[in-house]
């Protein structure tokens, strides 16, 4: 029990920590590649600090559910992470749900935060509502049929055991199955974070934003909790990619060096995705938004052809 | 005295329900003159009648594992084989609480939504076929003799054509009554065609031609015959029924119904049309399949599950596209009736067994409790959200989405109840919308390993439409909660709503707590479906999905996964410390200003600035516009400039392709093919006698 709590505790700081890092790190190392010196890698967190501590403008239109939003964005994405195994193979909260609560916790944060965008009455707001739902909408069966390609194959829906048995011999990351259903992910992934070539996470004219279209209206405390909120559903998606296909180094145990071995090589592994997500980044121009479709059937196309060739010529 | 609660019998406390339902129609009838007393009378016995039916049915089903069903003659039978039985069974007492249950919810929402009938219709009327129709229904699940189900069935047809055709003054609700009409009775005549081919092979197999071999007892029987197994009536006994059950639950292409029938109908009765009767399409099936009609082939499953699939995407889609409140939810009770079979068809799949398959009983039960919770879970969140968009039907004079907004801060309560609903059609945790989803899913998944054949690949498919289908939902409950509830008002009536009475908002409340209770304690409603996976498929599986002392769920084994939706509500609470803490350390000292919202330098945001329902789907029907053909009309009269209009009539619509495809071709070729028949008919006494001597002729042919 007392291990669950200790457990519970440093994921939690584990994922409010690191999770502004490596918004930093992409950031700075986009600027880098384009030439620009870029903001520093800690500045997410002054970002955060100051937001908390500004004072807030709400919209007279705007009702109760535009306040609860960026409290249930940022609860549901640090408990979405609590279910995920990041350095240990045992997730703090794998009891409580595996990949269709993390999917459904996910839905429940974006539902509210696209209300927000709506509730102030302000045309950028509902448009980025509306782009949002769409784009969730074509993106979520590809990262259904990717991870049912993993889950299937394990008998299983929780991270733990899908995991573990990632972790066994038999297990081969090279497979084409597993290639393809990675690549259906990625895809998923820069969709649902809200990266480039889908969506521009820097942009500053209103008629292009979707996710920071729907927090226009947001300031000071909310702001700081939907931006964290963000940043935390960033680094899960990115975690879940990592260890689902590559879990090498995660902890099986409790020693410190295994603790600290599965640290290491998890910072690794989030790392290298984060300059693959530049790389894409900065090599992609920003897709008309009726062309994300494409995009994103083409990632069903890929876990669908992942889950044929997993079941068809075994 | 021992009186403990196990001594009241279910029985003779749901004969009480129906005892407040037959008082509550007579004495709206008899008081109809005087509209107050009658409002109160009927729809105050119809809540009674509800609690004493909903206390029943959980009775029934909570001490369902230890007694047997007793058989109630209700009347003494007045014409042979006609006996009107009724028998509370598992699954009788299962749909019988879902009856009473949303009974009780509505006609406490009646008691105040009525009022607004007062002095413009006849409201004891209303009360008079309300009652007899929550009567009617609860007589279709309890009855136990083919005959007298489908008496009670006819009633409830009529009894809801009466209450559809409520505000007959209408055109436009006059021709959805006729529609429902039709269909409702194509459906009946499917089903008589089904008990007929059922009493033909139940007599046939017993040789007994009595009563009793016309009961379901008798109906049961049959599946452990095995001529009627190999016969090929009992695959048109199954075409029969799907479609004609289908056509009451709603099926894709069988829907066209049910989205012109909802919207026109008073609240209440929209509420208890797609949370109850809809459902009553879903308990004939679940009855013949998996009681009367035995081990299922394999195509049985497969077409279930395709239907289940194919109804659950196309009818998001097109709620997506409306923008009428009551028609935008007809359309999702496509969606979740889909959802619902989607649970039946694996289930159907998992049971089949032949000589080299075996059946998978544990994986089965799974999938026909994610049916059937799904059933229950509809019935609630579709229930409440009817009833919150009568509220607001009641506030604002409107069903068009395009003229409301704002209504929280006009309607708070309401708009509460309407944002549970909401969650909980979505499928969003922690409510009860994604507990059956999260069930559907595991069977689903699991499934995949009970064959090698091709199948297989069906469940991943459909687990992916399936995650397809919840987030359109999610996209078209923002669009309906958003544009609805949230932002300024777009109209004059919208800006002017008040809060709906508090029977209406009681009503409303009932049904949130029960979409609370079934979405935080599955585990407590898993042991309330015990006898009825008993009944069905012969095995009790709660204490399989549940481990942790029973606070979490789980798949058929741990490993499979496990969810507790409980341990993620308390948890989230708990989590909202660290925001509380952030805001102690960093932000004691900052205040918050009411301004307003950015308006880009213009003369301030007007409601007609805001993001419409048509603009908010637009992307999806952009996106899926090979199915909706959308078509637009602008029209822009200017004066010197284009840029300068003074008016501009936009006209947009998408093509409802079953209609236009299937239904209007189908009616003309009905009404061309009558045309022709009517030479037959041509007033000449000479030709009548000609048509009565050839038919005589023809009869002695064939009897030669």
């Amino acid at each position: 029990m007392n291990l669950d709590v200790l457990s519970i505790g440093l994921q939690t700081a584990l994922l409010l920590l690191l999770a502004p890092l490596i918004t930093g790190c992409i950031r700075n190392w986009k600027a880098k590649l384009q030439n620009r010196r870029g903001p520093r890698v800690w500045q997410p967190y002054f970002d955060l600090i100051k937001f908390l501590r500004k004072d807030m403008v709400i919209s007279e239109h705007a009702s109760w559910v535009f306040s609860a939003a960026p409290y249930i964005v940022f609860i549901t994405a640090l408990l979405v992470g609590l279910m995920v195994p990041m350095v240990t193979v045992q997730a703090p909260l794998s009891l409580f749900g595996g990949v269709l609560a993390v999917v459904g916790l996910l839905a429940l944060g974006r539902f509210f935060m696209a209300l927000g965008g709506l509730d102030p009455a302000s045309t950028f707001g509902g448009m980025g509502s509306s782009r949002e739902m769409t784009i969730a909408a074509i993106a979520e069966p590809a990262l259904m049929l990717a991870i049912f390609t993993v889950a299937i194959t394990v008998g299983s829906t929780d991270f733990s055991h899908i995991v573990a048995t990632a972790q066994q011999p038999g297990w081969n990351l090279f497979n084409p199955a597993h290639l393809m259903a990675f690549a259906a992910l990625f895809v998923v992934l820069l969709a649902e974070t809200g990266r480039i070539p889908i969506d521009n996470p820097s942009t500053h004219l209103e008629l292009t934003m979707i996710h920071e279209a729907m927090l226009l209206e947001y300031s000071g405390r909310y702001l700081a909790l939907m931006e964290w909120g963000a940043s935390i559903k960033q680094l899960v998606l990115m975690t879940i990619l990592v260890n689902i296909f590559l879990p090498t180094g995660l902890a099986a145990d409790w020693s410190a060096t295994s603790l600290g071995l599965g640290m290491a090589v998890f910072l690794g592994k989030i790392l290298l995705l984060s300059a693959a997500v530049v790389l894409v980044e900065t090599a992609n121009a920003k897709l008309r938004l009726f062309r994300v479709p494409d995009l994103l059937s083409a990632a069903f196309v890929l876990a669908a052809m992942a889950l044929l060739s997993t079941f068809l010529f075994h | 005295m021992d009186f403990s609660l196990t001594t009241i019998d279910p029985t003779s406390l749901l004969l009480l329900a129906m005892l407040g339902y037959v008082i509550g129609s007579v004495s709206g009838l008899v008081f109809c003159r005087w509209e107050r007393l009658a409002n109160f009378l009927s729809f105050g016995f119809a809540t009674m009648g509800g609690a004493c039916g909903t206390v029943a049915c959980v009775l029934s089903l909570a001490t369902g594992a230890s007694s047997a069903p007793v058989q109630v003659l209700l009347l003494p039978p007045l014409i042979p084989y006609v006996q009107f039985t009724m028998r509370m069974d598992a699954l009788g007492s299962f749909f019988g609480l879902i009856v009473s249950l949303l009974g009780f919810a509505l006609s406490l929402y009646s008691l105040g939504y009525a009022r607004g009938f007062f002095g413009r219709k006849n409201v004891g009327v209303l009360g008079l076929f309300f009652n007899l129709l929550i009567l009617a229904t609860t007589l279709v699940v309890m009855a136990d003799n083919a005959f007298f189900f489908l008496m009670a069935w006819e009633v409830m047809a009529l009894t809801a054509y009466c209450l559809v055709s409520f505000e007959h003054e209408k055109p436009e609700t006059r021709s959805a009554g006729v529609l429902f009409f039709v269909m409702s009775h194509i459906g009946t005549g499917c089903i008589m065609l089904g008990f007929l081919l059922l009493f033909q092979t139940a007599g046939k197999v017993s040789g007994n031609y009595g009563p009793e071999t016309y009961s379901f007892a008798g109906f049961h029987a049959l599946t452990e015959n095995a001529n009627w197994l190999a016969s090929g009536s009992r695959n048109a006994a199954f075409l029969l029924f799907l479609i004609g059950f289908g056509i009451k639950a709603g099926i894709v292409p069988l829907h066209t119904w049910l989205p012109a029938a909802h919207p026109v109908a008073p609240s209440n009765v929209s509420a208890f049309m797609s949370g109850v009767l809809i459902k009553m399409g879903i308990y004939g099936m679940t009855r013949v399949f998996f009681d009367f009609l035995g081990n299922p082939p394999m195509w049985w499953g497969v077409t279930v599950l395709t239907i289940g699939t194919v109804s659950a995407v196309l009818g998001v889609l097109y709620a997506l596209m409306q923008h009428d409140l009551k028609r935008l939810l007809a359309y999702h009770s496509i969606e979740n009736i889909g959802i619902i079979l989607m649970g039946f068809g694996a289930s159907l799949m998992f049971l089949h067994h032949d000589d080299l398959h075996a059946s998978h009983p544990l994986l089965a039960s799974l999938a026909l409790i994610a049916g059937l919770y799904h059933t229950i879970n509809h019935a609630v969140f579709k229930g409440l959200l009817f009833l919150g968009a009568g509220a607001v039907l009641h506030a604002t004079h409107t069903r068009d989405m395009e003229h409301m907004g704002g209504l929280a801060k006009r309607m708070p309560q309401t708009a509460f109840c309407f944002l549970i609903g909401a969650v909980a059609i979505s499928a969003l945790p922690p409510l009860n919308g994604f507990v059956s989803e999260w069930l559907t899913y595991q069977s689903l998944l699991q499934g995949f390993g009970t064959t090698d054949s091709l199948l297989r690949l069906m469940f991943p498919i459909g687990g992916a439409l399936l995650a397809l289908t919840s987030a359109l939902a999610a996209a078209c409950f923002v669009k309906a909660f958003g544009i609805t509830f949230l932002a300024q008002p777009r109209s004059e009536a919208a800006a002017k709503a008040h809060e709906a009475s508090p029977t209406m908002l009681m009503g409303q409340g009932v049904l949130v707590a029960a979409c609370v209770f079934l979405g935080l304690c599955p585990t407590l409603f898993l042991k309330v479906l015990d006898p009825l996976t008993q009944q069905l498929t012969g095995l009790q599986i709660s204490q399989q999905l549940t481990t942790a002392n029973g606070l979490v769920l789980s798949g058929v084994n741990q490993a499979g996964g496990t969810v507790s939706t409980l341990g993620i509500a308390l948890f989230g609470i708990g989590l909202l410390s660290i925001p509380l803490g952030l805001w102690l350390v960093f932000g004691l000292k900052t205040k918050t200003r009411i301004a307003p919202t950015w308006d880009c330098g213009l003369q301030g945001l007007t409601p007609r600035m805001e993001y419409t329902a048509t603009g908010f789907s637009k992307p999806i029907r952009m996106i899926f516009k090979a199915l909706f053909r959308p078509r637009r009309e602008v029209q822009r009269d200017y004066d010197f400039s284009p840029y300068f209009t003074t008016t501009l009539r936009f006209e947009a619509h998408v093509e409802e392709i079953f209609e236009t495809r299937i239904y209007r071709p189908l009616n003309r070729w009905v009404l061309w093919a009558s045309r022709r028949m009517r030479a037959l008919q041509a007033g000449s006494l000479q030709a009548y006698l000609i048509y009565i001597f050839i038919t005589l002729l023809l009869l002695l042919i064939f009897a030669l």
